[in-house]
């Protein structure tokens, strides 16, 4: 008997495709999650926003209330920690949970290396820019992708970037396919295996799953962003910090499902009441800047 | 022939890769609706989220018509999730996924092994296909089986893969471990189906 494997990490995150994750900070928020159709949850001590609006060292979650949404929900649970911090991970997959999310929302604890995921019996989703950083995190053992957008923001402009970027380079990787040499110097360029590089170029996308992630509030950017050909979404603010959470989270999965129905779509929008308050990415200073954290 | 793939949530394009290898591109046909299921000779429910999948299945009709056709011998074959929405009934956990088709006479357990931690790849042996490599995902099993329900495998004090006429359950994924027995042994129902020329 094997676990751990490749197979079942990958695997795992397979098994969340078309869904939304959703944040979740207490078990009452994971109940309405997985009432309203949210293929997983992420737990944390405070979501992004609130993260943002009170600044200071964000850190995982306490392992209690982790413990806690675990046994509230059957859904996979997953839970943040801090770039590089091998020994929250630790304490986590010791928890159990079923996913850990080295996450750019929380405050790095190691500016140079990322955790080696490949060490873990649990399966990692890392957040990424562009292609580069998405195949540095896969060959680390991420067994996910999401894009970084701007978390905490309510702004998609971020994430829409990231999705383009990554997609645009793989389009550029698949007209290289039959040239090696090309691909060697790309692979070169991204500080990954060549085998990565020409993998990718082969199946013309990321080798594992791929979510959307930062600054998605409402049915229509799940839309966009499946349409840009994501995976499947995670949402943070966007539910729990919207008017009405029941509302908005079985809209935004409906949206995933039906995310190339207009007619679907125009229903699930209509009186949702507020999305959560929003920040213009684009008047926020670089220090401010989550995705910004790592590279 | 085409084979339909319930294409809510989950793993869909695995499955439908499957099958266009065996059966030539444009076989696996996504599924979404009631109608998709008019032009399908047979179904594939993916591993996902059992929760999810069964919502959705409900709310857009696909359950109703599935539960219709899989009464009057139309092949269907679950995976993981699909195997608990297969089942007649379930433990606690499954009560929560909310109403299931019911066709398979067996009672399942959600999540029988753990969670995704222990998760496991192991080498069985099943009924009329042989020695495979299975790949268990935040499985399900069968606690028990009646009726005209028969076991095709089992693991520990679990039933793992099971049969009943045109419906097939599984607990682990055939679909992730490149073994492409499993599906050939579905097209084989299917062959021998009233709905093969549909």
């Amino acid at each position: 008997m094997k676990v751990g494997t490749k197979t079942l990490k990958e695997g795992f995150a397979k098994m969340q495709k078309g869904g939304v994750i959703m944040d979740v900070v207490t078990p009452q928020q994971a109940k309405i999650a997985e009432k309203a159709g949210a293929v997983a949850v992420m737990a944390l001590h405070a979501v992004p926003s609130d993260i943002r609006a009170k600044g200071g060292v964000a850190r995982m979650a306490d392992p209690a209330v982790v413990e806690k949404i675990m046994k509230t929900v059957t859904i996979p649970v997953m839970a943040k920690v801090r770039i590089g911090h091998f020994a929250e991970a630790q304490i986590l997959e010791e928890l159990g949970v079923d996913m850990i999310d080295e996450s750019e929302v929380l405050t790095p604890a190691d500016e140079e290396f990322h955790i080696d995921k490949k060490r873990f019996t649990v399966p990692f989703v890392c957040g990424a820019r562009n292609l580069g950083e998405a195949l540095r995190r896969i060959n680390e053992g991420a067994a996910m992708i999401r894009t970084k957008g701007e978390p905490g923001t309510g702004d998609v402009v971020e994430a829409v970037r990231h999705v383009r970027q990554v997609n645009r380079e793989i389009a550029e990787l698949v007209s290289f396919k039959k040239h090696r040499g090309m691909l060697r110097s790309k692979a070169e360029e991204y500080a990954v295996p060549f085998e990565l590089v020409q993998e990718t170029a082969t199946r013309g996308r990321l080798p594992v799953v791929n979510f959307a992630a930062g600054g998605i509030a409402t049915p229509a950017d799940a839309s966009l962003m499946m349409q840009f050909g994501v995976d499947g979404i995670f949402v943070g603010s966007g539910v729990f910090k919207s008017s009405s959470p029941e509302k908005y989270a079985r809209a935004i999965v409906e949206a995933a499902r039906s995310y190339d129905k207009p007619a679907v779509l125009l229903k699930c929008s209509k009186g949702l009441g507020d999305a959560m308050p929003g920040i213009d990415s684009k008047k926020m200073p670089d220090s401010q800047k989550m995705q910004l954290r790592s590279h | 022939m085409k084979v339909g793939v319930i294409a809510f949530q989950g793993a869909v394009s695995e499955h439908m890769q499957m099958i266009d290898s065996l059966l030539g591109k444009g076989s696996g046909v996504a599924v979404r609706s009631a109608e998709e299921l008019e032009r399908v000779s047979a179904v594939i429910i993916p591993g996902g989220e059992s929760t999810t999948i069964g919502k959705l299945m409900r709310s857009s009709g696909v359950f109703r018509k599935l539960k219709e056709l899989g009464d009057s011998s139309f092949p269907i074959w679950g995976t993981c999730a699909g195997m608990i929405m297969l089942a007649r009934e379930g433990d606690a956990q499954v009560e929560r996924t909310g109403e299931l088709l019911g066709l398979m006479d067996m009672r399942v357990k959600r999540n029988a092994f753990g969670r995704q931690r222990e998760s496991f790849e192991e080498e069985l042996e099943v009924a009329g296909i042989g020695r495979c490599h299975c790949v268990f995902i935040r499985a399900p099993a069968v606690e028990r089986i009646y009726g005209r329900c028969r076991a095709l495998a089992h693991f520990g004090r679990y039933i793992v893969a099971a049969e009943q006429g045109n419906l097939l359950a599984t607990a682990f994924h055939p679909e992730l471990s490149g073994d492409s027995r499993f599906h050939r042994y579905f097209i084989s129902k299917v062959d021998k189906s009233i709905f093969l020329n549909r």
